[in-house]
């Protein structure tokens, strides 16, 4: 979160209050928020929200199913409500006054928000066994981790690639230039994102390709810098055959043969190649970079199933589940222990895309987080979340 | 009464506004949702947009439910009128979904359509996911709504006028506009309500087989999706709310209750 320190401290602290007020919960510890103590027995169900792909029951594909045995073991019984966006995450978690769902898989770009406004209860790391082997960097990130105070478990990693059908597009693209170039020769069969986090994915395309604006940081941008992005992206909208925010629309489209390259997450590139009959489609981190997200599960200050969802982030954080998690994603497990069963499952070459236990790897992704007006060089000049998504409107609905 | 109470927030609530950093709602009466509105051209862009493709969804289930209306009213046999009601009706016994997703497969790039052109040796046509995919989804969608007012209001002709009509020397197209529309029009303007506010507040259709947005969507990311800016979807609600309400009371001066 680099050098935004004194409005975090300020949100969090107010968080806190929140926090302490509203959690249950056993004994006090030491000042700090009250945190569970120990985990007691499950309340026999778990309302969760997630990102599709993270809790798997088999429907999918048999071989993937991580909430069956999880029910059987905890008596915990698992209903998910998926998310399609972060902003559609962070409404579902104040919904019922936050007593409808009692833990979401979060995104960077929603933790801070969740935590700011009371929505999660602080975490007893020291409850969850699988924390201890997470890659350093995922084990206090500062988007779940506030003065120490932990909001939640890290889970899962990973880029927004680029992808493309291998037998529609060559060359291969090693740009994203391909959905952004109003000369690219895919315009009207590409795809892109309809969240309007999806302008960080533009400002970092321009740092490379329009050095002169001086963007360092894709989700700390002055106004001339949105401008930019906002200018391209609506440049960009020819290219576009359809914007999507949920994962099986843009299976669909690749499918149907009227998209054959998009900004996409892992999870598509392995529903594409695995469904019947498939589609031949690969995904590439291009030569610009990538944003990228970084989840973590957290409980809601007001869950109706504490115990359950305690019960969840160990499940969720064991090495076996990460470890299933991130072959059927395509996304990087937190827990390290992970690695090897993920070596052992698909081979060192199969394995090698995946940068398990590679700290660098986490730190070169831009990771998605909420654009805040103070960006650290004190003056105040970068542009909010709320004026990002008044300008995508711009960009989509215009 | 609910409904009432209801309706009443969403007014009320339109002049409150949202605190930028808390993200709660400050219950403040002010106008800068409505200053917002106004001095955003894509919010201007997307109220004509969705009122335009109601009025030519409209316009088109008029034209298109008129003729087949008059058919089966006055000019087919009881077995092929009950035909022609019973397809009209047929699509209605399916899901909503299941009709807008039909189109999606029927216009894709790989569609019926396109292989439909490719057997008869013709150009494919790209219109899936356009404004084109719209306006002929709800086309199809609302088109029994429109023919039943249109054809209840023609079977209620009596038959004698038209004789009288054509008795006193007035050709066919004469008698259609001096007699036949000037009795159907409460029909056409029954019809016309149920295609104009059911395509004004439809907000699944337009991301479904489109990639634009309705007044609808940006209501539905401010109240349950992206931007959670309660107030200000209530704000943008408002419009078809007025939009409706002129039309409503344009349609009472020509008497189109009196057909429902």
């Amino acid at each position: 979160m680099r050098g935004k320190r004194s409005i975090l401290a300020a949100l969090s602290a107010a968080a806190l209050v929140g926090a302490a007020c509203g959690g249950g919960g056993g004994g006090g510890g030491s000042g700090g928020p009250k945190v569970l103590q120990s985990i007691g027995p499950g309340e026999g169900q778990l309302n969760l929200v997630a990102w599709i792909g993270y809790t798997e029951d088999g429907s999918t594909d048999p071989k993937s199913d991580w909430v069956h045995p999880f029910e059987q073991q905890t008596g915990c019984k698992v209903n998910v409500k998926y998310g399609d966006t972060s902003d559609a995450m962070v409404n579902l978690m104040r919904q019922g006054g936050g007593t409808s769902y009692d833990g979401v898989s979060a995104s960077g770009d929603a933790t801070d928000r969740l935590i700011a406004h009371g929505d999660v209860a602080p975490i007893n790391v020291n409850l969850i066994d699988g924390w201890k082997g997470f890659l350093p960097t995922l084990q206090s990130p500062p988007h779940n981790t506030k003065n120490g105070v932990h909001y939640g478990v890290s889970y899962m990693y990973g880029a927004n690639i680029l992808m493309y059908n291998k037998d529609k597009v060559s060359p291969a693209p090693s740009s994203w230039s391909v959905i952004f170039d109003s000369s690219s020769p895919y315009a009207g069969k590409g795809m892109a994102y309809g969240g309007a986090i999806y302008i960080a994915d533009a400002a970092l395309y321009l740092k490379t390709h329009r050095p002169e604006l001086g963007i360092t940081n894709p989700y700390e941008l002055t106004q001339p810098q949105l401008n930019a992005a906002i200018d391209l992206l609506k440049q960009q909208k020819p290219l576009i055959k359809k914007y999507w925010t949920s994962a099986t629309d843009e299976i669909n489209l690749f499918t149907s043969g009227d998209a054959v390259v998009g900004a996409a997450w892992p999870y598509q590139v392995s529903i594409l190649t695995t469904q019947k009959p498939p589609v031949p489609v690969d995904g590439i981190i291009p030569s610009e970079g990538a944003t990228g997200w970084a989840d973590t599960w957290m409980m809601s200050s007001h869950a109706q199933h504490p115990n359950c969802m305690y019960k969840w982030m160990q499940w969720a954080s064991t090495p076996a589940v990460q470890a299933q998690v991130a072959e059927f994603y395509g996304a990087t497990p937190s827990n390290t222990q992970s690695c090897a069963i993920i070596e052992k499952d698909l081979g060192a070459d199969a394995a090698a895309p995946y940068h398990c236990g590679d700290d660098s790897f986490v730190k070169q992704l831009y990771l998605w987080r909420t654009p805040l007006a103070d960006c650290g060089n004190g003056k105040n000049d970068c542009i909010d979340y709320s004026i990002w998504e008044q300008k995508f409107t711009e960009v989509i609905g215009g | 009464m609910v409904y009432l109470a209801a309706l009443a927030i969403l007014l009320v609530s339109a002049f409150w506004r949202l605190d930028p950093l808390s993200f709660s709602v400050v219950h403040r009466l002010g106008l800068t949702n409505f200053q917002i509105l106004w001095r955003e051209s894509v919010y201007r862009k997307i109220a004509v947009r969705t009122v335009g493709i109601s009025a030519g969804v409209t316009i088109t289930d008029v034209l298109l439910a008129f003729p087949l209306a008059y058919y089966a009213a006055r000019l087919a046999g009881s077995r092929l009128k009950a035909a022609i009601l019973l397809s009209v009706t047929l699509p209605l016994w399916s899901s909503y979904l299941v009709r807008i997703y039909a189109w999606r497969l029927i216009l894709d790039r790989q569609g019926l359509v396109n292989w439909t052109l490719h057997k008869l040796h013709l150009a494919s046509v790209d219109i899936s996911f356009t404004n084109w995919a719209i306006w002929i989804a709800f086309t199809y969608l609302w088109l029994p709504f429109v023919f039943f007012p249109i054809y209840a209001s023609l079977e209620r002709i009596p038959g004698s006028f038209l004789e009288a009509s054509s008795d006193m020397g007035a050709k066919w197209p004469m008698t259609l506009r001096r007699v036949i529309l000037p009795l159907a029009l409460p029909g056409i303007v029954a019809g016309s309500i149920f295609s104009f506010s059911l395509t004004l507040g439809d907000y699944i259709t337009p991301t479904t087989v489109g990639n634009t947005q309705f007044i609808g969507n940006v209501v539905y990311n401010n109240v349950l999706g992206v931007a959670s800016n309660q107030p200000f979807g209530a704000a943008f609600a408002l419009v078809p709310v007025a939009v409706m309400a002129i039309y409503l009371l344009a349609a009472r001066r020509v008497g189109a209750f009196e057909a429902l």
